[in-house]
């Protein structure tokens, strides 16, 4: 009875300081973000006022003012066209649904890479080298081939994208998802063998549930890597309704007007965040742990 | 081969490790009868573990026959014919303690109503009731434990095997689960198989100590436990409990080394072992 009493003390103890900890990190983000401004324009206005030119000289092309650059997502993007948040909106939009295809893809077949090589010394050993060099191939070298391939087989131009987003986003999960399944505990294994369970059983009470946080760990590099891997695909396929064509054509202007290619930065990183945040919350539901064990 | 009236029957058990390089285990026979408490205590590197885990098959003798409840030790693993409780308890973070209890009960298929009911019973068996949704790691050690003992008679097995269960836990801890444990051996009817490293514990809970020595591992003696059932608090200062000790402990003794040869002995069988995974 002692203990219960002590323990529900304890957890309601938990629960408060994890309330605690989320009020200060909503608090936080105003002042990260202020810092961040202070920064950026203090620096500005002393390279400027200075006319110092190491590492590059600064100007407003360089650097545009913050405001300046948030000021212009509002601006339309050509003449008479929609503003410029609109147009990057929809890239965004497209980028996104290429990337969460390429996130979904690549961490099935990593995981599927990572089931197959955890139950065969063999195939790991053969083929884990293999995976790895697999990474060593420029993703601009893989996209054209992609598309161009699948293409042929009628498939659509975002599609290829996703699969050659996939391609960079398998990697870590499988990587990671390995170390995972291989990380449950001998005796865990040997206690299921006393229950003469069968590899499935074994595979998916013992081996997945603790390759959870391993898992999710190579979900969060993962995730932003897919937006990263659909941005860059997206250039050699002359695919132009993303976010990489945005910033492909922003970029052949950027001497007469930089802020765009700010502003489409701005939002790449915010849909790279929004894709991590989307694990982060996935994780927070899925693993339930120790505290101490949470990755 | 054995007589019914064996629930273990060891002939002639023989482990070697590293290619017949360290005798783990030699000519090791040991018949243990419905009902009994059978404790191993020895020297660490005297093979007792490795004894428990060929009576579980899970580990292979080098030869030798395994018989447990009348059969071959594999068929009898594959028939879930006992349940083990290892050091750590081995609970699973991710699983409340109803779902670790019950985690064998869905090995064998059985329904969503008979699991809840039959953890229902295990947890008020040990003691436990209340602490259902709890995670493991919200849990004392000597809970987790008594988690642990609950999911390995869930599915009423004829034979427990233990393997120093409660090695980790302080000493006042460690009485009071001994009682408790004898407890659920009356209440269960089941056959336990214990080994250990403490004499008191040895000879407070068992009908029979199996007095073990190192290099090669081999039985050296076996002492009767006359003490009554039910055994209290009071069997431990009871003059006769001090002699079955001492009778144990003379009996560890002669089966000992030199000094330095055995911890060397207990060196080498600690690699060979790491070795063998």
């Amino acid at each position: 009875m002692v203990a219960t009493v002590a323990h529900a003390g304890r957890l309601r103890v938990g629960r408060e300081t994890a309330w605690a900890d989320a009020v200060r990190r909503v608090a936080l983000l105003p002042v990260v973000l202020a810092v961040l401004w202070g920064l950026w324009e203090g620096y500005r206005a002393l390279w400027i006022e200075t006319g110092w030119t190491w590492p590059f000289r600064v100007d407003d092309t360089a650097m545009p003012h913050i405001h300046a650059i948030l000021a212009q997502l509002f601006e339309p993007s050509r003449l008479n066209g929609p503003t410029l948040i609109h147009v990057l909106f929809d890239a965004a939009l497209f980028t996104a649904k290429e990337a969460a295809v390429g996130f979904a893809i690549g961490a099935s077949v990593g995981f599927l890479l990572a089931v197959v090589l955890v139950h065969s010394r063999l195939l790991e050993r053969g083929l884990l080298p293999y995976i790895v060099a697999s990474q060593t191939i420029p993703l601009l070298a893989i996209a054209p081939m992609v598309v161009v391939g699948l293409g042929s087989k009628g498939v659509t131009g975002w599609v290829s994208v996703s699969v050659t987003a996939a391609y960079l986003t398998f990697f870590p999960v499988t990587i990671n998802a390995l170390r995972g399944l291989q990380s449950a505990d001998a005796r865990a294994l040997e206690l299921m063998r006393s229950y003469a369970a069968n590899r499935r059983a074994i595979l998916w009470k013992v081996r997945v549930p603790a390759s959870l946080p391993y898992l999710f760990a190579a979900l969060k590099i993962s995730a932003t890597a897919s937006v990263v891997g659909a941005i860059i695909s997206e250039l050699p396929s002359g695919i132009q309704d993303g976010l990489g064509g945005a910033i492909l054509n922003f970029n052949q202007y950027y001497i007469s007007e930089p802020k765009n290619l700010w502003a489409t930065n701005l939002v790449a990183a915010l849909l790279g965040i929004l894709f991590f945040l989307a694990v982060v919350v996935a994780e927070k539901l899925v693993v339930r742990r120790a505290p101490e064990h949470v990755a | 081969m054995s007589s019914p009236e064996t629930v273990v029957s060891l002939r002639g058990v023989a482990k070697t490790f590293a290619k017949g390089q360290v005798t783990a285990l030699h000519a090791i026979d040991l018949e243990v009868r419905p009902r009994e408490f059978v404790s191993l205590i020895g020297p660490s590197g005297c093979g007792k573990s490795t004894l428990l885990r060929i009576v579980g098959d899970l580990i292979e003798p080098t030869s030798g026959d395994v018989v447990v409840n009348g059969k071959p030790a594999h068929r009898a693993r594959l028939d879930r014919d006992y349940g083990i409780v290892f050091q750590d308890p081995v609970l699973y973070d991710w699983r409340t303690v109803s779902k670790n209890v019950a985690l064998p009960l869905e090995m064998l298929g059985w329904s969503r109503r008979r699991r809840s009911e039959r953890v229902r019973e295990m947890m008020e068996l040990v003691e436990l009731t209340g602490f259902e949704n709890h995670h493991p790691w919200q849990l004392s050690g000597g809970m987790q434990q008594r988690v642990s003992i609950a999911r390995a008679l869930s599915f009423s097995p004829a034979l427990l095997l233990m393997d120093e269960p409660f090695g980790a836990l302080d000493e006042m801890t460690r009485e009071r689960l001994n009682m408790e444990l004898l407890r659920i051996w009356e209440a269960s009817g089941a056959t336990v198989i214990f080994v250990t490293h403490s004499i008191p514990e040895a000879v407070f809970l068992s009908t029979r100590v199996v007095v073990m020595s190192a290099r090669p591992g081999r039985i050296s003696g076996i002492v009767e436990v006359d003490l009554p059932y039910p055994r209290t608090a009071h069997t431990r200062e009871e003059p006769r409990f001090f002699e079955l000790v001492t009778e144990v402990r003379e009996g560890l003794a002669a089966g000992r080394l030199p000094v330095d040869e055995e911890a060397q002995a207990e060196e080498e069988l600690l690699i060979v072992e790491e070795e063998s995974g």
